[in-house]
C-alpha cells in the first residue's frame, strides 16, 4: 500500500470519526470534562505556588543586600545593635544618595489583626524603617493617603495587607500596647512582599515593642558587583558577627519550603487524577468503538486497512483529551488567575499576601500533560477496533 | 444472597469495562481519603484540644513575651486549677529544613495539663532530674532516629548562651506518644535550661491554664484579661480550641482551596463512572426482559440491578479507601510541615457511605426502568 494512500485513508476515517462525535455526545462529554477537571486542578494548585514564588521573587533588587545576625535564618530571629548597624552602613560599596548611605536599619515584628475572610487573628508583619528604606526598595508608591511623618504614631499599610486584614483602611487606628497608631497611607511596591507589610518609624516601633536591638540592615549597594567585597569586609570584621545575603537569595530561601510542598501536593494529586481520567477516556473510547462495530467492519470490508482505523481511534481520543485540556486550562485561568489570598510564611512567622498566578508556561505544561492521557486512553480501544473480525462484526447488532 | 453468582456474572460479562469502571472508582476514593488527610493536616490539632484548657498570649501578637510573674496572678483567679507556660525556642537542627517545634516548658505542670503526652514513668523521672534533658515526640524520633540517651545539638536563632555560643545540647531523656491527632513532632525541654542564656529575661511565650469547669470559661477569660488591662503587657486569653484554630487558619485558605477543587474533580470522576455503570444496564434491556419472562418479579429485577451497582461501588470504593489508608499510614509526606497526617476513622466511614450513595444513585434510574420494563416492548427492541 502506498504511503500516500495510507495517509489519505487515515485522513478519511479520522474525519469520519470526528464528525460523528456528536452522536456520542454523552460519553465524549464525560471524557472531555474528566480531562478538563484534571487540568483545572493541576493548573489551579500550581498557580498557588507560582503566585507565592512570584511575590517573593519580585522582592529585592539585584544590588539589594540584607544583613542579619550570624546564624539567623529570618529577620524575626535576628538582632543587631545600633553600633553594629552603623558599622554595617559604613561598609565598602554601599550606595549613597544626597541624604546619606542607602542603608536602613529595621525592626520586623508582627501584630495580630483579623483576616477579613475568616475573622481569626493572623500575624501581620509590621516593619519599622529608617528614611533610607524608601531609597533601598526604590519601588514604594503611595496609592492613597500620604507618607507617615517621622516621629509620629503613624503607619502606612501595603495594599496586600490592607486588602486581606481588617483594620488597615485609610484613617483607621491600630492599638499597639499603650499607643494608638493611625493608618495614613496605602502603598504598593510592584507586587513584592513589602505589600504584605505595615511600615512605620523604627525609632517609635522599638520602644512600643520594648526592643533595644534592630533586627536587620537592608541596603542597596552601588552596584551588584560590589557584593563580594562588601560581604568579605563585614564577615571578617572582628566587631561583627553577621550573615550577609543578597536579598534575592534570602527571599528565594523563604519561599522554598512552601513552594516545594505545594508543588509536590499539586503533582501527586494531578497524577492520581490523571490516572482516573485515563480510565474515563478508555471507557469512552471503548464504547465509541463498540457502538460503531458495524460501521468499522463496513469500512474494513470496503478495503480500509486496520492501521488507518487504529490511528483514527487514537486521533479521536487525542482530540477529546486536548479539548479537555484547553477547556480546563481556560477555566483555571478565568477562575483562579489573580485570586488573592494570604498564608503564613513559617520562616518569618508572618503573613504573606499574594495572588494566584496562571502563567503561560503553566498552561502549556498542562496541555502537554493531556496528550499522554489521550494516547493511553485510546490505545487499547484502537487495537480492538483494528483487530475486529470483519465477518462476525458485520453481523453484530 | 443466592443471586450473588448471577450479579457477579453480569459484572463479568464485559470484563474490560467493569475493570476500568472499578478502577476509576478506586482512584476517586483514594483521592477522597488523601484529601481527608490533607484537610485534617491543615487544621491540625483543632479536634483534640481540651475544652478545659485556655491559652494566654500577649495581646499585640504571639511573638511578644509575657512576664513570668503573671503565672502566680493567673493561678489566683477563681476557677483556675493549674497554670503552665511555654517558650518557643525555634533554632536549627543541622539544616533549616529539618524543622520540628522545640519548646521550653515547666515539666511538671506541663505534663499535668497535657495528659495526652504519654511518657513512661522512668523516662519522666529521668527528665525531671535532668536540667538539660528533653523529651521528643514519636514522629520526630522516628524521623531522625533519636533514641533515649542521644544528644541533640540545636543552633538557636534566638538565645545566646552565657559563653557566647549559640549551640544548645539536649539529652533525649524520653520519647512520648500521644493519642491519634495530637501532634507528636515537638521537643520539650526544661524552661530552667534557658537560665543559661546570656539574657535571662524572666519572660515566657504563653501560658496554658486548666480550669475546673469549662462552663465558666468566658468569665475566667474576662477576669484574666481584666487583670492585666492597661499594663505594659496586656493579655489575650482564648480557649485552646480558638487558639489552635487561629493557628490553623493562619496557614489560610490554601487547605480549603485544595479541598474545594479536588472535591470538584472527585465528583467529575464519579460522574464518568456512574455514566458507564448506567449504560451497561441499559445495554442488557433484552436480558432483563428474558428474566421477567422466566418469572422474576418487577421488584426482584429492580433489586438485582441496584445490587449490582452497589456491589461494584462498594467493592471498588472500599478498595480505594483501604489504599488511601495505606498511603497515609506513612505519616507526613512533606517532611515536617504537616505533622498530623492520617486518615481519620470518621472520614473512612463517610467514604463508605458515599460509596453506597454512589451505587444507589447510579443504579436508581436503570433499576427503575428495569422495574417498569414491559416484556413485549423489550423483546421487540434489538
Amino acid at each position: 500500500m502506498g504511503l500516500l494512500r495510507w495517509f489519505s485513508q487515515v485522513w478519511a476515517v479520522t474525519l469520519l470519526n470526528l464528525r460523528t462525535i456528536g452522536q456520542r455526545r454523552g460519553s465524549s462529554a464525560a471524557t472531555v470534562f474528566g480531562v478538563a477537571g484534571v487540568v483545572m486542578v493541576f493548573v489551579a494548585v500550581l498557580s498557588i505556588a507560582e503566585g507565592f514564588h512570584a511575590t517573593l521573587a519580585a522582592t529585592g533588587s539585584p544590588a539589594g543586600v540584607i544583613v542579619m545576625r550570624g546564624g539567623s535564618d529570618s529577620e524575626m530571629m535576628s538582632g543587631i545593635s545600633r553600633d553594629n548597624a552603623r558599622i554595617i552602613a559604613d561598609g565598602p560599596g554601599v550606595g549613597r544618595t544626597g541624604q546619606g548611605e542607602t542603608a536602613s536599619s529595621e525592626l520586623y515584628v508582627v501584630v495580630s489583626l483579623p483576616k477579613r475572610t475568616t475573622h481569626t487573628d493572623a500575624n501581620v508583619p509590621l516593619r519599622g524603617v529608617q528614611p533610607a528604606a524608601f531609597a533601598v526598595r526604590g519601588n514604594i508608591h503611595l496609592i492613597s493617603g500620604r507618607p507617615f511623618r517621622w516621629g509620629h504614631n503613624e503607619v502606612i499599610a501595603g495594599v496586600g495587607a490592607a486588602r486581606q486584614f481588617a483594620g488597615l483602611d485609610l484613617g483607621s487606628t491600630l492599638h499597639l500596647g499603650e499607643n494608638v497608631w493611625q493608618v495614613v497611607g496605602i502603598f504598593e511596591s510592584g507586587g513584592s512582599l513589602s505589600e504584605s507589610e505595615i511600615w512605620t518609624d523604627v525609632d517609635l516601633l522599638m520602644p512600643a515593642y520594648r526592643r533595644t536591638l534592630f533586627q536587620s540592615v537592608h541596603l542597596e549597594l552601588a552596584s551588584p558587583a560590589a557584593f563580594d567585597r562588601f560581604k568579605d569586609a563585614l564577615t571578617t570584621d572582628p566587631r561583627l558577627d553577621v550573615s550577609v545575603l543578597r536579598e534575592a537569595d534570602y527571599y528565594a530561601e523563604q519561599s522554598r519550603s512552601l513552594t516545594t510542598i505545594i508543588t509536590r501536593l499539586g503533582y501527586s494529586i494531578t497524577i492520581l487524577m490523571g490516572i482516573g481520567a485515563v480510565f474515563g477516556a478508555v471507557l469512552t473510547m471503548y464504547s465509541a468503538v463498540a457502538s460503531r462495530t458495524r460501521e468499522i467492519a463496513t469500512l474494513r470490508a470496503l478495503g480500509f486497512g486496520s492501521g488507518p482505523v487504529e490511528v483514527s481511534v487514537l486521533a479521536e481520543s487525542l482530540v477529546l483529551a486536548l479539548a479537555g485540556g484547553v477547556i480546563g486550562g481556560l477555566l483555571a485561568y478565568l477562575l483562579f488567575d489573580g485570586y488573592r489570598t494570604s498564608t503564613l510564611n513559617w520562616q518569618s512567622f508572618s503573613q504573606v499576601a499574594f495572588a494566584f498566578k496562571v502563567t503561560p508556561r503553566l498552561l502549556v505544561t498542562a496541555i502537554v500533560v493531556t496528550l499522554p492521557m489521550g494516547l493511553i486512553g485510546g490505545i487499547f480501544p484502537a487495537i480492538r477496533a483494528g483487530t475486529l473480525p470483519v465477518a462476525s462484526a458485520l453481523r453484530e447488532t | 444472597m443466592r443471586f450473588l453468582p448471577l450479579v457477579w456474572k453480569n459484572l463479568g460479562r464485559r470484563k474490560v469495562r467493569t475493570t476500568f469502571t472499578a478502577l476509576s472508582i478506586v482512584i476517586s476514593f483514594l483521592l477522597f481519603g488523601i484529601l481527608a488527610a490533607i484537610r485534617l493536616a491543615f487544621s491540625a490539632g483543632v479536634d483534640v484540644t481540651g475544652a478545659d484548657r485556655l491559652a494566654v498570649t500577649h495581646k499585640v501578637s504571639i511573638i511578644q513575651p509575657l512576664p513570668i510573674s503573671y503565672g502566680d496572678q493567673i493561678a489566683r483567679v477563681p476557677g483556675v486549677r493549674e497554670v503552665t507556660h511555654a517558650n518557643w525556642f525555634g533554632g536549627i537542627y543541622k539544616d533549616p529544613k529539618n524543622f520540628f517545634p522545640r519548646m521550653g516548658v515547666d515539666p511538671v505542670t506541663y505534663l499535668d495539663i497535657y495528659p495526652e503526652i504519654k511518657l513512661p514513668e522512668d523516662q519522666k523521672k529521668a527528665w525531671l532530674a535532668d536540667r538539660t534533658g528533653a523529651i521528643v515526640g514519636r514522629v520526630t524520633a522516628d524521623r531522625f532516629g533519636f533514641k533515649v540517651g542521644d544528644r541533640i545539638p540545636i543552633l538557636s536563632t534566638i538565645y545566646t548562651k552565657l559563653d557566647g555560643g549559640r549551640t544548645w545540647d539536649f539529652t533525649v531523656d524520653g520519647i512520648y506518644d500521644a493519642p491519634k491527632g495530637f501532634d507528636t513532632s515537638a521537643l520539650f525541654f526544661q524552661y530552667d535550661y534557658l537560665k543559661e542564656a546570656a539574657f535571662t529575661t524572666n519572660q515566657v511565650g504563653w501560658y496554658i491554664i486548666r480550669i475546673s469547669d469549662p462552663q465558666h470559661a468566658q468569665r475566667i477569660v474576662d477576669q484574666i484579661d481584666a487583670l492585666f488591662a492597661n499594663s505594659h503587657a496586656e493579655t489575650k486569653t482564648s480557649t485552646e480550641k480558638a487558639f489552635a484554630e487561629g493557628f490553623a487558619k493562619q496557614a489560610g485558605d490554601i487547605g480549603a482551596i485544595i479541598t474545594g477543587i479536588v472535591s470538584a474533580v472527585f465528583f467529575t470522576l464519579l460522574l464518568v463512572a456512574g455514566n458507564t455503570m448506567a449504560q451497561s444496564v441499559r445495554e442488557r434491556t433484552s436480558e432483563l426482559a428474558v428474566l421477567k419472562t422466566l418469572g422474576y418479579g418487577d421488584g426482584l429485577v429492580m433489586r438485582l440491578v441496584l445490587f449490582e451497582s452497589c456491589l461494584l461501588a462498594l467493592v471498588a470504593g472500599g478498595l480505594g479507601l483501604v489504599l488511601a489508608k495505606l498511603a497515609t499510614s506513612g505519616g507526613d509526606p512533606t517532611g515536617g510541615f504537616l505533622p498530623v497526617f492520617y486518615l481519620p476513622g470518621r472520614d473512612f466511614g463517610l467514604g463508605i457511605g458515599l460509596a453506597v450513595a454512589l451505587g444507589l444513585a447510579t443504579g436508581a434510574l436503570p433499576a427503575w426502568q428495569a422495574m417498569r420494563l414491559r416484556i413485549v416492548d423489550a423483546l421487540r427492541r434489538v
